[in-house]
Parts: structure tokens; sequence; C-alpha cells
């Protein structure tokens, strides 16, 4: 069977793929940048006390590689929990933890970058630290933080193929059942490259979309 | 079983046998995926409109490739056309294929942040433009991009787990086997983790040594050019 009428017989379920990849990446972000902000928040200005936990947070998240930590938590840390998530819940924590550790420091970098007399400021205004963090910091940190974050969206993309390993039904899961099934190996594996270069380009186009819809004139991200 | 007698009976033997296949993995890997990935920085930024093009699409293809998916296309893969390469060579293969893509993004961005005038002047001092940039350009661009650099083979150390997809029995693989024989993920792999922590956290202080031995007193990193 040729190439073309394997893309097309088998075209609902590469799209399926599809949806369930853009899933994981999606969760994955969306985890990743809800904790991944109070991490940052908390190394930059926490005590003691809460910037250690952060700290080693980080340190796992970002020493271990992607197999071992689904490896962990898919048949370790959740079924010792007693959670029996389905191995698509599992990938998209798992990318989202991480994910958070690497979010962090993008963040946690930004923050640091704005002029520390600015909380100062702030603060002799009598605003309390929380309103500085989150009227003044915040705003022009977040902005600065766009384009490192913007590297997150195709390293969780092509990280989520290694969801394979768990069973999840994503891309690449699918494209190993087609070649099983048709036979045709490379032509296969080369249009699901293709398919992953393609999401990684349009995923692209929307963040750098964004960039410009949230730039505000005079203040440079763009050189960032 | 105690998870001692697990630890130290069978995980430990098990583990140290996968630590030597992916040190192997990464060793071999880094030096031909930094070679490549100079020269594909090189063919990017100073190659004739053909030559640069390719480049650019290499980047594209093995950046945007997932890398598990890129070791599916040589073991299983290649195979199909006549091509068949034991698990361990096309686990480094596909390793330097992505390293380099990696790699050449930093290098041509370091090389890219050597001011253009360097370049003129070198050529009016009757320098050829392979000698410039062997000379003048890459030894200040290289320093510059150690810091990418390193972080790209911290990487690679972590990636070398996907070996384990296509049968190479590494760190990953000794732990999820000796995981799977006993029924002990959770010790397994956190063990396993620890290993790849220690390496991580080694690595990185290696690397600030290595920043320090060949820094340039004046050149430092991120200034001007």
């Amino acid at each position: 069977m040729d190439i073309i009428s394997i893309l097309i017989a088998w075209g609902p379920y590469l799209l399926g793929g599809i949806a369930v990849t853009l899933g994981l990446v999606l969760s994955a972000l969306a985890i990743g940048f809800v904790l991944g902000l109070p991490i940052a928040l908390i190394q930059v200005y926490g005590n003691r006390m809460l910037r250690a936990p952060a700290a080693v947070y980080v340190w796992f998240f970002r020493g271990l590689p992607i197999l071992v930590l689904l490896f962990l938590f898919y048949f370790g840390i959740f079924p010792v929990m007693g959670l029996d998530f389905p191995p698509f819940v599992v990938g998209a924590v798992v990318l989202g933890l991480r994910g958070a550790a690497y979010q962090s420091q993008i963040f946690r970098g930004a923050i640091q970058s704005i002029a520390e007399g600015q909380m100062t400021a702030a603060l002799s205004l009598g605003m309390t630290r929380w309103m500085a963090i989150r009227t003044i910091i915040l705003p022009q940190a977040l902005r600065i933080s766009l384009p490192g974050w913007s590297n997150e969206y195709p390293e969780i993309l092509t990280d989520s193929a290694v969801c394979y390993a768990i069973g999840v039904m994503e891309l690449l899961t699918r494209t190993s059942q087609i070649v099983s099934q048709t036979y045709v190996t490379l032509p296969v594996y080369m249009a699901c490259a293709g398919i992953f270069i393609l999401l990684n380009y349009a995923g692209m186009q929307v963040i750098l979309r964004a960039e410009e819809k949230f730039a505000i004139p005079g203040f440079g991200i763009q050189s960032g | 079983m105690d998870p001692v007698t697990f630890l130290t009976q069978f995980l430990m033997p098990a583990l140290w046998q996968g630590l030597i296949v992916t040190l192997e993995l990464v060793l071999l890997t880094a030096p031909f995926g930094l070679v490549l990935g100079i020269g594909i920085a090189l063919g990017r930024q100073y190659g004739g409109p053909a030559l640069s093009t390719a480049c650019a699409g290499y980047v594209v293809f093995f950046k945007g490739c997932p890398l598990l998916l890129l070791l599916f296309m040589l073991y299983f893969g290649l195979p199909t056309v006549g091509i068949t390469l034991p698990a361990f060579t096309a686990s480094v293969l596909g390793f330097i294929l992505c390293n380099a893509a990696y790699n050449s993004e930093y290098v041509r961005g370091a090389i890219k942040s050597i001011k253009d005038g360097q370049m003129t002047a070198a050529q009016a001092l009757g320098m050829t433009k392979v000698q410039a940039i062997e000379t003048i350009i890459l030894p200040q661009a290289l320093r510059r991009a150690i810091p990418g650099l390193s972080n790209e083979f911290i990487y690679l150390i972590k990636y070398s787990s996907l070996a384990y997809m296509i049968t190479v029995v590494e760190l990953s693989g000794a732990a999820k086997l000796v995981a799977t024989k006993y029924f002990m993920f959770n010790e397994a792999f956190l063990a396993v983790g620890v290993v790849y922590l220690v390496l991580v956290t080694l690595t990185t202080y290696g690397v600030h040594l290595l920043e320090k031995r060949v820094a340039v007193p004046g050149l430092t990193g991120k200034s001007r050019a």
C-alpha cells in the first residue's frame, strides 16, 4: 500500500492522535504555568523555609529524564498513592510538573530582571508587597518572559512523544500501530515527523502573535 | 524482600552496568554532535544559498522531529531500505543528529553576536574568510556558546534514556527491568533518579570549571563584541 492511501485510510486515526498530543501539550503548559509562577515568586520573594523546597523541586524535575519521571509516576508514585490515573492523565501531569520546574526558572529570571527600585517605590507609595507584585512586577515580568516561555512549547511537544512509553494514544503511539498494521515503515514515520514539525510551526506562529498582541509600545520585549 | 537487600543485591549491580552504557552513549555522541553542530552553524552562517538552506532545513527537521521518533526511524525504518544498524549504533546516530541540530543553534547565535566589523577588519588585513573564521570568529564564538552547549550536554545525558525504547539497556532500562522483575518500582526509579541527579549535578559543576579555565580576561560571556 502506498503512503498516500495509508494516510487517507488512517487519517481520522492520526487526527485523533494529533488531538491527544495537543491535549497533552496544552494541559502540560497550563499545569506548568499554574505551578511554575508561584515557584518563581517563592524563589524570589519567599523566606528560606519556602525557598529550599522550591529549589529542591526544580532540581529534581530538571535533573531527571522525562522517561524516568513517567515510569516513576506511572508505575510507582501514583499507584502507591492509590491513584489509578489513565496514561493520558499521568503523561499530562508529569509533563506539567516538569514543565513547572523549567517555567519557574524563566519567570524567575524575568522577575529578577526588573529593577528592585520598582518594588521599593511601590512599597513607599503604601502598596502591600502582594499588590506590588500583582500590579507592577508581574505585568512586566510576564511580558519579558514570553520569548523564553515560547521555547517551552516545542520542547513539550517533542517530549510528549515519550508518553508512548506508558501507552498514551498520542501521535507516535498511533504511528507505531499503523506501522505494525501496514508493514510500511519509513514513509509512515516520515509523515509523523512532518505532522510534528507542522504542529511545531503552527504553535510558534500562535505564540508570535501573542507576543505582538501583548507588546506595549516602548516597552522592549522584542529585544529579550 | 526488604528494600536494602533489593538495593544492594539486585539494583546496584544492574544500575552499574546501565551507567556504563549510558556513559558510552553520551561520550560517543558528544564530540560528533559538537563537530557536526559547528559545521552546520558555519554552513548556515557563511555558506552559499543552497548550503545555508540545507543547513536550516536540517535544523528544522531534527529539532522538530521527536527524538524517540527519530530513533524508531533509524532502528525500525532503515532496515526496510537495506540498512540494518545495531540498537546501540542507531541510538548514538540518532543522538548525534539531534544533538548537532541544537548545538548548531547555540554556535550560530554566538557567531552572530560577534560584530561583523571583525570579519571586515580581518579581511582588510589580508586574511581569507576561512582564516578569519578559524582564528578570530570561532575562538570567541565557541567561548560564548559554552553555556548553551553545556546545557545541551546535560540534556543529552537525560535523553540518552530514550535508547531503552529501542532495546539498549542503559540506566533507565536497567532500572525498568529490575523494577518489573521484583515489582519494586518506586525504589528502582528513585534510585536511578538519584544517579541521574548526581550525573547532572557533577556535569554542571564540571562545566563551570571548564568555563573558568577557557575564559579570556576582558572577554566576558555576554557583553560587547
